[in-house]
């Protein structure tokens, strides 16, 4: 708590920020009646506070002063507060005695045409910042050391790019594969679209170059079982045939994948005349038996639908390529894809569409409402263009099933603390700008296990996740802001956890301590986002430069 | 934006050309030529006061047209860096005229007409290639007759529109409406003025012009040439009231646009230009017509799409609620041909492929999802960098090493490479700074070998 009878000194410097303030607000007046404000001992105003001349101003003024608080007038601390912070810190005062007031970008720009309620407004503003500047409180930056080194859990085609870029770089990794060798679906794949690489041969060149590598330690037939710690500092149980071993991790990635969906009771699977896509695969890799002339693929078995909502994004692609490699092994064969939307997306996949039109294979868009009837030796479709019922043929039929969530997601989504989305796939801190970062700090995604994703995709999410988890590990260490949750009143706690299940990046736990159960904060993953403190309903979290009688101050200057 | 522009570890230099590169991967010594602002970078704070005096208005960019810029001006208000730039055709200074309000307006006095490019030279170990992608132009559809009915916009246009701070703040008026607004504002000045030259004249003969030309007409003044002056004034000026009182006439029935029709693969799965599918057009669509309904909640919009490629997390989803809940109805066809109706209504044609009729309907504007082209500037910037293209013009890479360019140390990302959405893009920069930091590590390594 701050000496009570600390002699708070506040300095108030004025942005004119060229004429985008001073042309619209009344700066002298603003400049007058700041003086006039509770401990304020000192006011400039310059024509850009920004500019070296203004922050030699705030250094001068902080020594010559004695300033021990400064508030700052002017644009935004979305780009400015870091500038005006260091340079009070380079003054001597500590930079989180800093605070900053909006009178631009929410002020003189939105009341250009009421130059006198705009500085009314203003001066309710810079009222409220000085208010809460005599309750700041110095705070000092947070560092945590990094361990340099990476748990990847599952061997498949993203956890092994990851893995092996990883370890070019130089860090330890940690793979972990819970099946008996590394591979994932790649295992159980032909050949890989739209190179017709083939997946065995892929399989086998990664999982040599990852086993070889002097930085990976691989785990098979193996799983987690216990996570404790935070970024930088986890410590993990990895259980395998052999007993449990114990690990300290600094960062983690999931690329633990996903797998088809089993049609059962749709359109007459039985895994023998009618089959899936993953099952396909394996027909064609022990090669097609010569009888099979007649072969309908329906496309959207069990996704788009009310139960699977999504589009699985990757099964147009299979199929056309699965139909092109029937055709080549039984080139007189006949081979027709029932669609509703023919997700052939980008350039390598519209080109490989249009190929197999030219190769011969058919498409006959279908209505989900009038979906196709699959007899015994037939299979029975409407179709659009012809305006009429069509019986095609078949020896055999191969159903377009979706990419579902990998078995044991949530159990590793609760042993992580990280979200799963409503198909069960892992959910990223944001689905446009951290499509592979999880929201909490120290863990990343990518490959299936975030969504359906061909080789292409699943290769640069494999290396864009490692790209993102080595920040961490090159740094060594992280520095966090000290604007986070603090348990300032530990004996109001009761240990009830809500604000634990409410946080949304993992940075609170229930501890047990001699006082009973308390909440604990772990300091670098918190964000300082306030969730917390607004919804402990003992008071007993506050965040460090938003506490209560900060923001409590602010409104009663508000309404003086 | 802003990140970048505050990292420590990145230095970023706009308004730049990459002129040369030679070297290898860990070691490529790159030549950038750093174009003239004419603002002094280091004394610009971005406060925007020369752009507010400056009285050359140019078309704006980033408003796609629909908007003016000064000559001085920073692309767009939230640009990074905020410095300034004057742009060297249209600044009357640079082009011999007298002017320099901005220099006398500028306080931080960063305005340098002396100003010359310069050219600096980089050492870097590896090289990413981020260059993007242009907007496919339509007009080359015949017919689509786009920029021949003003009605139909440009997907990237009509967001624009859409935009608050747009050139419309967020109103779905129509160009066409907006082209007579324009007209009646340009009528009415010139109005005032021969308004202005009459109000003299009538005071000189004491009558108001109407009464007067009446009777000169009748014939009363034949040979008083002051009085033919005034006639003639009045008349022409009558020439611009007229038509000024019609075109207001007409004004008053304007409305928003309600009836939107969004056209998919306008330039794209055509081989007339480009085969591919541009893969983000469909989901951009759809969230235009969803954010046209929240502006308007009358809005309704048709969707007309070969197929509609919802293919990432929580598009299809997207989709359905757009249909359910923001009035989009999808119809599975291409568009034949767009016509102008009446009240410069786009009127489209097409065939409806569940119904089996050929169907011509009309919409208040139509918005054309404009295929994703290779840049313009790809074919330079590759010979100059030294990587492959393919052969639709994007940078080449291979689905195994889907950031590696032909040449090692060399990586590219986003659109650059092949069309793709947000989120691909910032997954695969992320790759891409990997890919870039594994060759700086590698060479680290090496260069500690050679010195033990």
């Amino acid at each position: 708590m701050p000496d009570k009878k600390e002699d708070i000194r506040i300095g108030v410097f004025l942005c004119h920020c060229g004429s985008n303030i001073a042309g619209y607000l009344d700066m002298e007046e603003l400049e007058e009646f700041s003086r006039k404000l509770p401990h304020v001992t000192f006011v400039l105003r310059n024509l850009y506070t920004c500019s070296e001349g203004g922050i030699n101003e705030i250094k001068k003024a902080i020594e010559e002063q004695n300033l021990n608080r400064v508030v700052v007038a002017s644009c935004t601390p979305r780009t400015h507060e870091p500038l005006f912070r260091s340079s009070c810190g380079e003054a001597g005062l500590n930079p989180y005695l800093f605070e900053m007031v909006n009178i631009r970008d929410q002020c003189s720009w939105v009341h250009m045409k009421e130059q006198e309620a705009g500085t009314t407004k203003a001066k309710d503003l810079i009222r409220m910042g000085v208010a809460k500047a005599a309750l700041l409180e110095p705070q000092e930056p947070i560092m945590s050391e990094v361990q340099r080194r990476a748990l990847v859990l599952g061997g498949g085609i993203a956890g092994m790019t990851a893995s092996l870029a990883l370890a070019n770089r130089g860090y330890e990794v940690v793979l972990i594969e819970k099946e008996e060798s590394l591979g994932g679906m790649l295992n159980n794949l032909n050949k890989l679209s739209p190179t017709m690489t083939d997946a065995g041969a892929l399989a086998d060149e990664k999982i040599k170059a990852v086993t070889g590598h002097v930085n990976i330690t691989v785990f098979t037939k193996a799983k987690v079982t216990e996570v404790r710690g935070f970024i930088g500092k986890y410590n993990v149980d990895i259980e395998t045939e052999s007993g449990v071993t114990t690990i300290d991790i600094g960062v983690i990635v999931v690329s633990t994948g996903g797998r088809a969906f089993v049609p059962e009771g749709l359109y007459g699977y039985d895994g023998k005349r009618v089959v899936t896509q993953l099952e396909m695969e394996k027909l064609l890799k022990d090669g097609l038996d010569t009888d099979i002339k007649n072969v309908v693929m329906i496309q959207c078995v069990g996704s788009r639908n009310e139960e699977r909502p999504y589009c699985s994004r990757i099964c147009c692609q299979t199929a056309v390529k699965n139909a092109m490699l029937i055709r080549e092994q039984n080139p007189d064969s006949k081979v027709s894809i029932l669609y509703r939307d023919m997700q052939m997306y980008g350039v390598e996949n519209e080109e490989m569409f249009r190929d197999s039109k030219a190769k011969g294979v058919r498409y006959i868009n279908y209505d989900p409402a009038n979906p196709p009837q699959v007899e015994f030796d037939k299979v029975r479709v409407y179709h659009p263009l012809f305006g009429r019922d069509m019986d095609l043929p078949v020896d055999l039929v191969v159903l377009s099933t979706p990419v579902v969530s990998q078995e044991g997601a949530e159990e590793i989504s609760q042993l992580l603390r990280v979200p799963i989305d409503e198909n069960g796939f892992f959910l990223e801190g944001h689905v446009k700008l951290k499509p592979l970062d999880f929201a909490t700090d120290g863990i990343f995604l990518c490959g299936s296990a975030r969504f359906p994703a061909n080789i292409r995709e699943t290769v640069a999410q494999g290396l864009g996740a490692a790209s993102r988890a080595s920040i961490p590990l090159a740094k060594g260490s992280i520095v966090v802001e000290p604007i986070i949750s603090v348990l300032a009143d530990e004996d109001a706690c009761r240990g009830c956890g809500l604000c634990v299940a409410l946080c949304p990046y993992g940075a609170l736990e229930v501890r047990t301590t001699e006082k009973g159960r308390k909440v604990h904060v772990i300091d670098v993953a918190c964000k300082g986002c306030g969730v917390c403190a607004a919804t402990c309903y003992q008071h007993a979290l506050s965040i460090n430069s938003f506490t209560d009688n900060q923001i409590e101050a602010q409104l009663e200057a508000f309404l003086d | 934006m802003l990140d970048v522009g505050r990292h420590p570890n990145l230095e970023l230099l706009a308004y730049s050309e990459v002129e040369k590169v030679e070297g290898e991967a860990g070691n490529f010594k790159v030549t950038v030529r750093r174009k003239t602002r004419y603002v002094e970078e280091d004394r610009c704070t971005g406060c925007g006061a020369c752009a507010e005096k400056c009285p050359t208005a140019v078309p704006d960019a980033f408003n796609e047209g629909l908007g003016a810029r000064s000559a001085i001006y920073s692309y767009f208000a939230q640009g990074i860096p905020s410095t300034h730039t004057i742009d060297p055709d249209h600044c009357r200074q640079l082009n011999g005229k007298k002017c320099g309000i901005c220099a006398k307006t500028c306080q931080a006095e960063a305005i340098n007409f002396e100003q010359e490019d310069r050219i600096i030279e980089l050492n870097v170990g590896a090289i990413i290639i981020a260059a993007g992608y242009d907007i496919f132009d339509p007009s080359l559809i015949p017919e689509y007759r786009y920029r021949e009915i003003a009605n139909v916009v440009t997907a990237i246009e009509f967001e624009r529109l859409l935009s608050a701070s747009g050139p419309t703040e967020g109103h779905m008026d129509r160009p066409s409406d907006r082209a007579v607004l324009a007209e009646i504002a340009a009528l009415e000045k010139k109005a005032k003025k021969s308004q202005k030259a009459l109000d003299k004249l009538e005071k000189k003969f004491d009558e108001p012009s109407a009464a007067f030309y009446g009777k000169y007409q009748a014939g009363e003044y034949e040979g008083d040439e002051d009085r033919k002056k005034w006639a003639d004034k009045y008349a022409s000026h009558l020439k611009i009231v007229e038509p000024l009182e019609e075109l207001k006439k007409k004004a008053k029935r304007f409305t928003v646009a309600k009836r939107l029709a969004f056209i998919q693969c306008v330039g794209s799965r055509d081989f007339r230009f480009y085969p591919f599918c541009s893969g983000y057009c469909c989901m951009h669509s759809i969230k235009e017509a969803v954010i046209a309904q929240e502006h308007a909640p009358e809005t309704t919009s048709t969707i007309f799409g070969m197929d509609i490629r919802a293919i990432g997390k929580g598009f299809e989803e997207y989709k359905i609620r757009g249909g359910n809940n923001s009035n989009i109805t999808y119809v599975r066809g291409r568009i034949a041909e767009i016509t102008e109706g009446p009240n410069n209504n786009p009127v489209v044609t097409y065939e409806n492929t569940r119904e089996r009729k050929v169907e011509s309907r009309e919409f208040d504007m139509v918005v054309l999802a404009t295929a994703c082209a290779p840049t313009k500037g790809i074919g330079t910037l590759a010979k100059t960098v030294g990587v492959e293209l393919d052969k639709y013009n994007f940078i080449k890479t291979s689905s195994l090493s889907p950031v590696d360019t032909t040449t090692p140390g060399i990586f590219v990302c986003g659109c650059a490479e092949s069309p793709m959405d947000v989120p691909e893009s910032v997954a695969q920069a992320s790759s891409a700074a990997q890919r870039a930091a594994e060759i700086a590590f590698q060479s680290e390594l090496e260069k500690e070998k050679a010195v033990a």
